[in-house]
């Protein structure tokens, strides 16, 4: 009986869908409306759990002319960089090169290679290597930056680069399955990108 | 008569120096009456204060372990909250679809290893089975994977067909980024799926845990979605940068979004863990010491009544001598 009231349920929000949400703005934090009917129908002993839209932090809206300011939002697994913080311009290392974003960019997913990350704010810049990630660029100029691991340029160690590189170029050249070769090929990667921020 | 009291008077002065007899199996009563040597009444208290030693270990015990876990519970409080940020900008790209419909559903459910924490397990494999009945219809499949050996031990007796992995002794090492990573990578290459939902419990105070469901989908899913029109509606707004086609962005894309989302969601249900055990050692050694104080108050009565039981005898035996 619970099957066919599903399968019902999920045949009118296919169809009302669209209806719903399209008055939907990406400003405010909204509750799935949806996911709450439906499982109030199915289950209705338990309250029904919290879903990520309600913890979202609220995001400004779309705004008609561009705006002076590019919001920044640089996250780490273990630590938020900087969060909502206005700067000028940033300049991401895309895996099809080095992108800087100014306030009112076109809306981007750019996916990340290891390279340096600059935020320029007035006069001062600041440098971080980052390990790959992904940065998003929304309409309404926030910049979202996931990295896995970043680290200012200035906390990194160049013998240690050096010793690194030979050390990956040495596997490289003596890997002998595609695994090794590969897990090699991304330490020599890797640690070029490192030395190239310590020079450039 | 005089001979009867003075008997018994010497027994009086007998009965104090004898260590007090083992209670017998057959009258398991809180106030015990033995019978000594030649008969005379004793009530013991022995009883009562073996009780009260093992209240006392038992609240000493659960208070050491609320300490415990406050102090495990500030560290990872911390990591927990800075690991927030991380799932926040795929929600802004891609929204939030916990009631998209999909053939097949896999349902991640995350819980702890270790019990004495609570109910918060329970309401993870609770909200678990409601979501499996909600994404539950002809020709869709709902699979399960468990992190976690205390939610293991629940779905094991009813849906044990459905299990495809179960991870447990998570938190061997402390929880951090890569092990959580390569988990992921696991559970997505081990697994085909249309949309993941991850079943935790989010920490939301010292006293409150909310269960939440995340909901990742495969990139297949968001193509279509997004193409449609959709919640996701506008992704196709968003120029690629990078990758040959877009098919492989959005794959990378899922598979990191799996990745942090599940950070996130197994630091929070760490700190959920460690606050429940909190709270559940602190009611329990709360209700030891109350059932202490009713323990002390029932020795301190059986004291008084034999030494009651004792001055009475004592003084109509001294009455009997002079009458």
């Amino acid at each position: 009986m619970f099957r066919q009231a599903s399968r019902l349920l999920a045949r009118t929000t296919a169809l009302t869908r669209s209806r719903a949400f399209s008055s939907e703005v990406p400003a405010t934090p909204a509750v799935d409306s949806t996911f709450i009917d439906s499982w109030k129908k199915v289950i209705p002993n338990m309250e029904p759990p919290s879903t990520p839209s309600s913890f979202m932090v609220t995001r400004p809206q779309t705004p008609t002319s561009i705006p002076s300011k590019l919001t920044v939002n640089f996250v780490l697994p273990y630590a938020s960089e900087l969060s909502a913080k206005e700067v000028d311009m940033v300049i991401i290392p895309a895996t099809t090169g080095q992108m800087g974003v100014l306030p009112g960019h076109v809306p981007t997913i750019a996916e990340l290679k290891p390279g340096v990350l600059s935020v320029h704010e007035g006069n001062e810049t600041k440098k971080y290597f980052l390990s790959s990630g992904f940065a998003f660029i929304h309409a309404n100029s926030v910049a979202d930056i996931i990295a896995v691991e970043a680290v200012p340029v200035d906390h990194i160690d160049p013998n240690l680069v050096q010793k690194g590189l030979a050390e990956f170029t040495q596997k490289l050249s003596s890997a002998t399955t595609d695994l090794e070769k590969a897990e090699a090929q991304i330490g020599v990667d890797v640690h070029s990108a490192l030395n190239s921020a310590l020079t450039g | 008569m005089a001979m009867a009291a003075l008997r018994r008077e010497g027994r009086r002065f007998a009965t104090p120096l004898l260590s007090p007899r083992p209670i017998s199996v057959f009258r398991p009563s809180l106030i015990s009456e033995e019978d000594g040597p030649t008969g005379v009444r004793n009530i013991s208290t022995q009883v009562v204060r073996n009780r009260m030693k093992s209240v006392r270990n038992i609240q000493k015990i659960t208070k050491a372990m609320k300490m415990v876990a406050a102090s495990k519970l500030r560290s990872i409080q911390t990591r927990a909250e800075n690991s927030r940020g991380l799932w926040q900008p795929f929600t802004a790209l891609l929204g939030d679809t916990p009631s998209i419909d999909v053939k097949k559903n896999v349902i991640v459910t995350i819980s702890s290893d270790k019990g004495l924490c609570g109910g918060i397990n329970s309401t993870s494999v609770k909200i678990s089975k409601a979501v499996q009945k909600l994404t539950s219809g002809p020709e869709k499949e709902t699979k399960f994977v468990i992190l976690g050996e205390k939610a293991k031990a629940q779905l094991v007796r009813d849906s044990k067909k459905d299990i495809e992995i179960i991870i447990t002794e998570l938190q061997k090492n402390p929880l951090n980024y890569s092990q959580v990573s390569v988990l992921a990578d696991d559970i997505l290459k081990n697994v085909e799926f249309d949309a993941l939902r991850i079943v935790f419990n989010k920490f939301q105070s010292v006293v409150s845990f909310l269960p939440t469901v995340a909901t990742v989908l495969s990139p297949e899913v968001v193509e279509r979605e997004s193409e449609s029109g959709g919640k996701i509606g506008d992704l196709d707004a968003y120029e690629i940068e990078g990758g040959e086609t877009k098919g492989e962005i959005l794959q990378n894309l899922a598979e990191f979004q799996f990745s942090c989302v599940m950070f996130n969601a197994v630091l929070e249900n760490a700190c959920s863990e460690q606050g429940a055990r909190m709270s559940a050692m602190d009611n329990s050694s709360r209700n030891a010491g109350e059932m202490l104080d009713r323990l002390t108050l029932t020795y301190n009565r059986t004291r008084q009544a034999s030494i009651t039981t004792e001055l009475i005898e004592i003084i109509s035996g001294a009455s009997a001598l002079e009458g």
